[in-house]
């Protein structure tokens, strides 16, 4: 088991050096010249140069990336272009949204795929089920931005019942959590259907019912905890989604997080802060996936540690 | 009555080719033929978008707007309304559905062929080339999709090409994996050793042995990874680093006319529609295909 873990970690550590080179080498590429955009237009090619000189931009790449890797060791994620602040101040202060909106989001995600991969997996083969299903193939198919304007225009438009956009109250959380949780309900109900199909299957549904057990017991008792567990255990791949969805989502509602920063960097081109962003999200991603891979061999231990 | 038996009954002696089977299969199942009818009439309305509506995609009318200038909503004239600069909303739908297709299908292939060459090389050949390539795809799948595309699309300068090659970039991660797996268990299998003692090289056994057992899931992933594709060239165009108007795409239909949305709910509503519409499409006869010719994932994500 430890030896497991030690190897995961260190897989987590080496595509996360491998994700900076990655990004270090994007932002090499990238054909807007930042020394241009701090010089400004009536720069002489002097002060250009000196400019250069300064920030180390006439490094060769090596050496440029290994001053960029010792800054992110050290929590130092460059300085924006436009907003004259250090990008991990930035994100810091708005990464507390986004872990609220995503947590609304888990929360909503797990209570409607899990409810209707529920009621397919008893109901299977039955109307109910085809329409379920029908619904979480819906779910996967919407584009998030297209749910999160129709759930505007429905539910805050035209009925009122939450506000149109912004920050602060649990109102405010509803329908970005929804309009973000919907993909992921579809993907949940369709595992928690046949991860509960493969547990009643199993012999020991069957004498606990023979035993007498009432159906509802049996179901919500013996079945549901055992089917629910390997579920659950996807919660830190959906981290994945969440990254790709918060941009969309969160410009969309004008929720303050990363999202919003990053879609507001992305229109101004403010590389470093999109760089950043990306760099923290792939982080979230690779702890995502180790909390997966280290939760699921305690939580099925049939699964043989590789 | 000349005839002993009716031709139908006489014919099938040898059992139909596999492929034909699957066809059949496929269209045994509602929700598959649901897909494809959305698949089929997309297609023609990306196709036929001349014929089939009498304006232009870029002609802004003057009867397109109301005397304040705002959109018109759906009437006789213009099916589904007008958008923001008085363009007929349902001719760039169609119009849109070019774009859709077009880049669904180039980054799409794209993906495929680069997801498969990865996949086929690291689980054939094994060892540090295949050790460098799948740790390369672990590491592209921690990066998020979306922020990804939007960072590479930010270095080039977005085109209806370069559109597609970005996603393409992005997507053909999903695929390298399943078909490594699939490569390297295939490449376990006693029939590779008993060709391999026959004498057979490498090629022989890749291209004989090892491809044709690939086919099926390279059509599955194929279909279902358009739905992917379709879906991010939305997201892409509608943040405004996609398809560029006024080139009309679904995405950036959208995010032209998201100030109006509130007074002209149809312009999000009609071109969010298509795109679910698609998406389904695809999904659906994607997941219909893995059941038919895929049996050990039956039922499984």
């Amino acid at each position: 088991m430890a030896a497991y873990l030690v190897r995961r970690l260190f897989q987590a550590i080496f595509i996360l050096l491998g994700v900076s080179v990655i990004t270090f080498a994007l932002l090499y590429l990238l054909p807007a010249d930042p020394v241009r955009q701090i010089a400004g237009r009536s720069a002489t090619a002097q002060t250009v140069e000196n400019i250069r000189h300064q920030l180390g931009l006439d490094q060769p790449f090596i050496v440029q990336y290994w001053r960029y890797l010792t800054g992110l060791v050290q929590g130092d994620l460059g300085r924006s272009y436009l907003q004259r602040s250090e990008v991990s101040e930035l994100i810091a202060a708005r990464l507390p949204a986004s872990l609220l909106l995503m947590a609304g989001a888990i929360a909503c995600e797990l209570a409607i795929g899990l409810t209707m991969g529920l009621v397919a997996a008893v109901r299977r083969g039955t109307v109910t089920d085809q329409t379920l299903m029908i619904a979480s193939f819906v779910g996967v198919s919407a584009p998030q931005f297209v749910v999160g304007l129709l759930l505007l225009y429905f539910f805050a438009v035209q009925l009122g019942w939450f506000p149109i956009g912004g920050y602060g109250t649990w109102r405010h959380l509803v329908l970005p959590s929804v309009a973000l949780g919907i993909l992921g309900a579809g993907w949940y109900s369709r595992m928690m259907r046949s991860s509960m199909i493969d547990v009643l299957r199993q012999d020991y549904i069957r004498t606990a019912r023979a035993k007498g057990l009432a159906r509802g017991t049996v179901l919500l008792r013996h079945a549901l905890p055992n089917a629910i567990l390997p579920v659950i255990a996807m919660i830190g791949i959906d981290i994945g989604l969440f990254m790709s969805g918060i941009v969309v989502i969160e410009s969309v509602f004008g929720w303050p997080g990363i999202g919003q920063l990053a879609w507001q960097a992305i229109q101004r081109v403010d590389i470093p802060i999109i760089m950043g962003v990306t760099l923290v999200s792939a982080c979230a991603i690779v702890l995502g996936n180790l909390l997966a891979d280290i939760v699921t061999p305690f939580i099925d231990p049939r699964i043989r540690l590789r | 009555m000349s005839e002993p038996i009716s031709p139908d009954l006489a014919a099938p002696v040898v059992s139909a080719p596999r492929y034909d089977s699957a066809w059949s299969r496929l269209l045994r199942r509602p929700l598959a033929i649901l897909g494809l009818v959305i698949i089929l009439a997309t297609v023609l309305g990306a196709v036929f978008a001349p014929w089939l509506t009498a304006f232009e995609p870029d002609a802004q009318m003057f009867d397109g707007l109301t005397i304040e200038g705002a959109p018109l909503p759906p009437d006789g004239k213009f099916w589904l309304g007008t958008d923001l600069l008085g363009r007929d909303l349902l001719t760039r739908i169609l119009y849109g559905a070019r774009t859709s297709l077009v880049i669904g299908i180039a980054a799409n292939g794209t993906a495929l062929i680069i997801g498969t060459l990865i996949g086929v090389t690291a689980g054939f050949f094994r060892g540090f080339v295949g050790a460098v390539l799948m740790r390369f795809t672990d590491l592209m799948m921690a990066f998020p999709a979306l922020l990804l595309a939007i960072c590479l699309a930010a270095i080039f300068q977005p085109s209806l090409w370069i559109v597609a090659m970005v996603i393409a970039l992005v997507n053909w991660v999903q695929t390298a994996r399943v078909i490594f797996t699939q490569t390297s268990s295939l490449a376990e299998r006693e029939f590779i050793d008993a060709e391999r003692t026959l004498g057979a090289g490498s090629v022989r056994i890749l291209f004989r042995h090892i491809l044709p057992h690939l086919v099926p899931t390279i059509i599955v992933w194929g279909t279902l990874g358009i739905s992917t594709t379709v879906l991010l060239e939305a997201t892409l165009s509608y943040l405004g680093v996609g398809v560029q108007p006024p080139t009309p795409s679904w995405g950036n239909i959208i995010f032209e006319n998201q100030t109006y949305f509130q007074a002209a709910p149809w312009l999000v509503f009609f071109p969010g529609m298509a795109i679910l519409a698609l998406a389904l499409g695809f999904n659906l006869v994607g997941d219909a295909l893995r059941d038919i010719l895929d049996p050990t994932q039956r039922g499984r994500e």
